[in-house]
């Protein structure tokens, strides 16, 4: 069923001209109607995934501007495509909120101008830097240093009788990534969050631009250091989805088994940080001393601690044998007994429930409007879950039962996480009885020129989309885009605290652990 | 209560000892560290860790070496929420540009003497990030670095040993 297609076909008939060289359902419609498009896909009940421009003029014609819509099992993208010397298209935050983020960001790199939205302050681009710097853009050189100018960030006011401010960061109290956050309060009670992030913008993006095919999946196993597995894997399905490459069986039963053991690793992390947040230290020793099992394990099989560049495109790089397969299920049961342990102590802590329950409420109406996704959405009832919805192999022929919570508050995101470590563990089980024999690597063509090509996987964030464009010759990386599921939470985060207490604010920011490198890109 | 205390004493004790290496990977900056700035900080380092710019895989290795397993604090290594109470600043990523002066500012927050440890092949170098209009590079462009840890990420051995260039 292909109910976004079809709504947009019916709505614009012979406006809407289908792209052939494009791996994913991409249309092009005329730049005027870009905004209304949304409009009819957002009635078809559709969900913003991502918004991007490219710079096309290579090709001889301006920026192209995306927006990537999704529902169910679809994606469907639609295109609008930008003169050069008239570089504006009409905003989508009138239909989609996400679009709020993602525009101020293509306004600030790409220097393309969302006609009608409401905030014009520039995002990822700091106010010291010039303002005619687009970086995305080809005429841009990106070696050379930036030089600084002046110029004052302009935070949102709040005032009134005992409203005040607190600024945190860009450099906090823990050992986490940098990013600044500014509450308003009345006496203990957040009215306000506004978030502004941006620090550690290393210009991968662009960066993408001046590599290889082959190594681009380096820089993409370092988007975000905790998902080093599924960004390689997003980039690689990506690049193979354009060449039309056969990824060998066993390389893509391998790629899960990478995914899940990252899964399960990073969620026993976060469950330990946000018990500890809530002064409970002992989960936070428990819980990192198996997640250091499981990092040790990856180290003595495959060779790295986080699985660091084991996938490549077109398969994997590090195989197992009976007696890897023997020492992982060994090292599961441990894991999973000593986990139900903890999991029965975390229940049983009443002083930990007093914290967590009913704190940081994300509603389901919420969760919806600002397009959440991963583990955010499924503790506010929103069901999306690539492995399900999306499935790529092996996960079409592996059944799986996704925890979805209404709650929306801090207890739910833990209990997705404890679900989904049960979930894991059952899959790398089943994994390892069948997973098929043969190669693990496959030769990776070129693609052709002009040629695109689209991933969405779920990492243990949630869904991680790429989408990759080709030069005026296949060789060349013409635009690499990365959404990570951060690009969206982060909205969420804002929306989530508002009512909470100032010393919630913590707790509430570890169960969303949301990735700052993997967002300012 | 009954559970936990089962749990604590089923777990008994897993900090290891750390393997020391006199890694050749893991160098020292052109300043020499001077003995009696390695003599004052012997057997306690008060620690503040600044992420200029890193993808988050160096900071799980960082949160790695205070596990029960590695226990930096028993070699008095603890970390600080404050510059103004650190000997040390380990510092990681590529220094981006949008972190240049916050960078800046920890490093003079921090009382002399004072000791820098850039940690990982980003910090070190600028690693695959290299030196663009957004990333300035190692985290030398910046701060002078006392110790440099290769690695990517380095594994919280290689951290701890490159600790143990202050105290050998």
């Amino acid at each position: 069923m292909k109910i976004l297609e079809e709504a947009l076909i019916a709505a614009f008939e012979a406006e809407a001209i289908p792209h052939e060289k494009a791996a994913q359902s991409t249309f092009t419609v005329p730049v005027g109607r870009f905004a209304e498009a949304a409009k009819v896909l957002k009635d078809a009940y559709a969900l913003l995934c991502a918004e991007w421009a490219s710079d096309e003029t290579v090709f001889g014609s301006g920026f192209g501007i995306y927006a990537c819509y999704h529902w169910g099992g679809e994606y469907l993208i639609v295109k609008a495509e930008l003169p050069n010397d008239n570089p504006t298209f009409p905003t989508l935050t009138k239909h989609f909120v996400p679009a709020y983020r993602f525009e101020r960001q293509i306004h600030s790199l790409m220097g393309v101008i969302p006609v009608g939205h409401p905030d014009d302050r520039p995002w990822i681009k700091f106010e010291d830097w010039p303002s005619d710097t687009f970086p995305l853009r080809k005429s841009f050189n990106a070696s050379t240093p930036l030089m600084r100018t002046d110029g004052q960030y302009q935070w949102l006011k709040a005032e009134g009788e005992g409203v005040y401010e607190i600024p945190v960061g860009p450099v906090h109290a823990g050992i986490i990534e940098p990013g600044h956050f500014r509450f308003q309060a009345v006496g203990e009670t957040i009215i306000n969050l506004e978030e502004r992030l941006g620090y550690v913008h290393k210009g991968i993006e662009k960066r993408f631009e001046a590599m290889t095919w082959e190594s681009g999946v380096k820089l993409a196993a370092r988007v975000s250091g905790d998902t080093t597995v599924a960004h390689a894997t997003a980039y690689s399905m990506a690049l193979e989805s354009m060449t039309r490459t056969e990824v060998p069986a066993r390389a893509q039963w391998l790629r899960a088994l990478f995914l899940e053991r990252e899964r399960i690793a990073n969620h026993l992390g976060d469950i330990g940080a946000i018990c500890n947040d809530a002064a409970f230290a002992f989960m936070l020793y428990q819980c990192s001393r198996l997640k250091e099992t499981i990092v040790r394990t990856n180290y003595k099989l495959f060779g790295h601690r986080f699985l660091m560049d084991r996938v490549v495109p077109g398969g994997v790089a590090a195989d197992i044998d009976s007696s890897a397969k023997k020492e992982i299920l060994s090292e599961l049961n441990i894991i999973e007994e000593d986990f139900e342990h903890l999991v029965t102590i975390y229940e049983e802590s009443s002083s930990l429930e007093d914290r967590v329950r009913n704190t940081g409420i994300l509603t389901s109406e919420l969760a919806r409007e600002l397009c959440t996704v991963g583990i955010v959405a499924r503790a506010s009832g929103l069901n999306v879950d690539c492995r399900i919805h999306t499935p790529y192999p092996p996960y079409d022929s592996l059944q799986i039962e996704p925890p979805v919570l209404t709650a929306g508050d801090v207890h739910a995101r833990v209990w997705v996480r404890v679900s989904e470590i049960r979930e894991s563990v059952r899959l790398i089980r089943r994994i390892l009885r069948g997973i098929p024999q043969g190669g693990i690597v496959t030769d990776c063509r070129v693609p052709l020129p002009e040629a695109t090509g689209f991933a969405a996987v779920e990492g243990w964030r949630g869904e991680i989309i790429y989408w990759l464009q080709s030069g005026h010759s296949g060789d060349v990386i013409n635009r690499c885009m990365v959404r990570d599921p951060s690009a969206l939470n982060w909205l969420a985060l804002e929306q989530a605290i508002k009512g909470n207490i100032v010393p919630d604010f913590p707790l509430c920011n570890k169960s969303f652990n949301q990735s700052y490198s993997g967002h300012d890109l | 209560m009954i559970r936990i205390l089962r749990q604590i004493f089923r777990t008994g004790i897993v900090t290891e000892l750390t393997p020391r290496s006199d890694d050749p990977k893991i160098t020292i900056g052109e300043i020499k560290l001077e003995d009696s700035v390695k003599k004052r900080f012997q057997r306690s380092l008060t620690v503040r860790e600044v992420d200029a710019g890193s993808c988050n895989g160096c900071e799980l290795e960082i949160h790695a070496i205070n596990n029960p397993v590695y226990n930096c604090e028993q070699f008095g290594i603890h970390f600080t929420a404050s510059p103004r109470f650190a000997d040390v600043l380990l510092v990681t990523g590529p220094v981006t540009a949008n972190m240049e002066i916050a960078l800046r500012r920890t490093y003079d927050a921090v009382p002399s003497p004072k000791l820098v440890i850039a940690v990982g092949d980003c910090g070190c170098n600028g690693g695959i990030f290299g030196q663009s209009y957004a990333s300035l590079g190692g985290i030398d462009k910046v701060i002078p670095v006392d110790i440099y840890i290769p690695g990517c990420p380095p594994t919280p051995t290689d951290i701890l040993n490159g600790f143990y260039k202050i105290f050998l």
